[in-house]
């Protein structure tokens, strides 16, 4: 179809798929109009353009959900376990894609079988696990977390990529003298480049939005990440609409904006980085 | 690199085993893995063959946990959903995402628009999402869908309240925040078919339904064997949508394994009878995965 001139039927079809946008977009049409309202616009005329706007609800949904903490503990959160996930997956698939022995094949086969098992079967485990060392309720709690559940995922990624890099670069290196420790973070890494925007952004819209495991571990600590905030903000004031949406338009904003900047490496990340 | 130092490398790349990096590469990975996911799952293996209520000692009661589940009209309720909601959304999913991806693709001025417009809820937690489409549901006549099939004259619906309608509900804004990823992962696979061969059809008379059908299709098959088993999985552990929406009710109508298992520690601290909900969880997740990949061996084997 690509091919085609821009006649009659791609006319047509350019003014369906923008019906279908508008309609799509209909949710947050209402999300946005109704932050702007007050109770009254509200009862009165729930669907129509807010006449006048007012933007009070978003400074009483800020404080409210105690956004500003959520997005700090999101932040850091989010960011260590990204580091933790690149250095330690990255180091990893080195030494699984370059092994030729049964313990580089079967230590690869064990990582594949997290991406498999769904963390509910070892959830309460865990959960004893995290209590024991004092760890619930803590930002390293999350990030040891965070780094345990996605390393197979992260793993799988770097170590197909890095199957599909030729050996010589490594090996030039070493032959001049370079130690594996050296040949890896000063030749190989850099080269890794690619595949390691697409471990950022999966794992980073994975951990930044996750919900259940900080419920279980941060929920009432003073320490949650923006779902679990928002998720206690909502269940607070459920029937005050403009302000429960201010929430949600401050708690999605950050992540919604990033996107909007890096579009196409994001769309680019979701899409390539499943085919391995 | 110059042509007299080749054959040492060559030679060199022959032992390339002694190049090969040290175990040791793959140790804090391997720790960080094992504390977090193998451990735990193991020991939630254990866990579902016990009475263990979350203090105290526990002790084994063989498949008890399992035969109660089968007396359990919340747990055996659950596992319908599960299923059913895991079906609808692939099916709806993937089909409206199929669409979209075809729409987008075409040669329209408003494709990368739109691209981002479909693609924007995947990145926003499902929680959220989830609690815009609460109003969305809202029973009231003027408010969110209401207000809308109020405007071309039909009834208002209680989308969340009714029992019968609540799960195709969930469905809905679960599809509305992830058919975007569908959409992206087969537009991939649509710039992957080479633009020869649609001319080559066209010029042998072939219609827009026969191109699609022989030659699109055929080679779309790796984007929908991703996109079956990510929204496969992603039905069977469906949470957060049905926690904030519902939180399972009205009654059990949407009640899914992941909620159930939820309750089950968490409210009624009935961790041995929690973790063997999740083991059929894991059997179900296991068996899909099992399955995708023993197809996606077959055609590799095929090709």
């Amino acid at each position: 179809m690509t091919h085609l001139r821009y006649g009659g039927r791609t006319f047509l079809l350019e003014v369906v798929m923008i019906v279908v946008a508008v309609a799509f977009l209909f949710p947050v049409y209402a999300l946005i109009t109704l932050s702007l309202k007050d109770p009254g616009q509200i009862a009165e005329s729930p669907l129509s353009l807010p006449a006048p706007p007012t933007t009070g609800n978003f400074g009483a949904a800020w404080s409210a959900a105690a956004l500003g903490p959520s997005l700090a503990n999101s932040a850091i959160i989010t960011t260590v376990s990204l580091v933790a996930l690149i250095a330690l997956g990255s180091f990893a698939a080195y030494f699984l894609a370059r092994a030729q022995t049964r313990l580089g094949y079967g230590l690869y086969v064990l990582f594949l079988l997290g991406i498999v098992l769904p963390f509910q079967l070892g959830m309460i485990p865990l959960y004893r696990l995290v209590t024991d060392l004092g760890l619930i309720g803590t930002h390293a709690g999350m990030i040891i977390f965070y780094t345990g559940i996605q390393l197979p995922f992260t793993v799988f990624l770097y170590t197909g990529f890095i199957r599909a890099l030729p050996r010589e670069y490594a090996s030039a290196a070493q032959i001049d003298g370079a130690g594996h420790l050296t040949a890896f973070t000063k030749v190989v890494f850099p080269l890794l480049r690619p595949i390691t925007g697409t471990v950022l952004i999966l794992n980073a819209v994975f951990i930044w939005n996750d919900f259940f495991t900080p419920l279980l571990y941060l929920g009432g600590s003073g320490y949650e990440t923006v779902p679990v905030s928002v998720f206690a903000f909502v269940g607070q004031y459920v029937s005050d609409y403009g302000l429960v949406f201010a929430g949600l338009v401050l708690g999605a904003l950050p992540i919604v904006l990033i996107f909007l900047v890096l579009q196409r490496y994001v769309i680019k990340g979701f899409s390539s980085g499943l085919k391995g | 690199m110059s042509v007299s130092t080749q054959p040492s490398t060559r030679r060199r790349k022959r032992r390339s085993g002694a190049l090969s990096p040290p175990w040791l590469f793959a140790a804090p990975a391997l720790l960080v893995y094992a504390a977090v996911v193998l451990y735990p799952s193991i020991a939630g293996v254990v866990y579902a063959f016990t009475d263990w209520s979350g203090i105290g000692d526990m002790s084994f009661v063989g498949l008890a946990n399992f035969q109660a589940m089968l007396g359990d009209e919340q747990a055996l309720g659950s596992i319908v959903n599960t299923l059913l909601i895991t079906v609808a959304i692939v099916v709806v999913q993937n089909g409206v995402g199929l669409l979209l991806a075809l729409g987008v693709h075409a040669r329209i001025k408003s494709q990368t628009l739109l691209r981002v417009i479909f693609f924007a809820p995947v990145v926003v937690s499902p929680v959220m999402v989830a609690f815009l489409w609460k109003y969305v549901y809202n029973p009231a006549p003027g408010a969110g869908l209401n207000g809308l099939l109020a405007v071309v004259g039909l009834p208002s619906q209680d989308w969340l309240g009714d029992p019968s309608l609540a799960l195709w509900s969930i469905v809905g804004m679960v599809v509305w925040q992830n058919a975007g990823y569908s959409m992206v992962i087969f537009l991939a696979g649509l710039e992957g078919v080479p633009a020869e061969l649609h001319e080559a059809s066209m010029i042998d008379g072939a219609s827009t339904v026969q191109r699609f059908r022989f030659v699109t299709w055929p080679l779309l098959a790796p984007a929908l064997t991703i996109n079956l088993m990510l929204s496969t999985i992603g039905g069977l552990k469906l949470f957060d949508q049905v926690f904030a929406a519902t939180g399972g009710g009205p009654g059990y109508a949407t009640e899914t394994l992941s909620t159930v298992l939820y309750k089950q520690a968490f409210v009624f601290g009935k961790f041995g009878y929690s973790t063997a909900v999740a083991l059929v969880l894991a059997l179900f997740v296991a068996a899909v995965s099992f399955i995708q990949l023993y197809y996606l061996r077959s055609r590799e084997v095929a090709q």
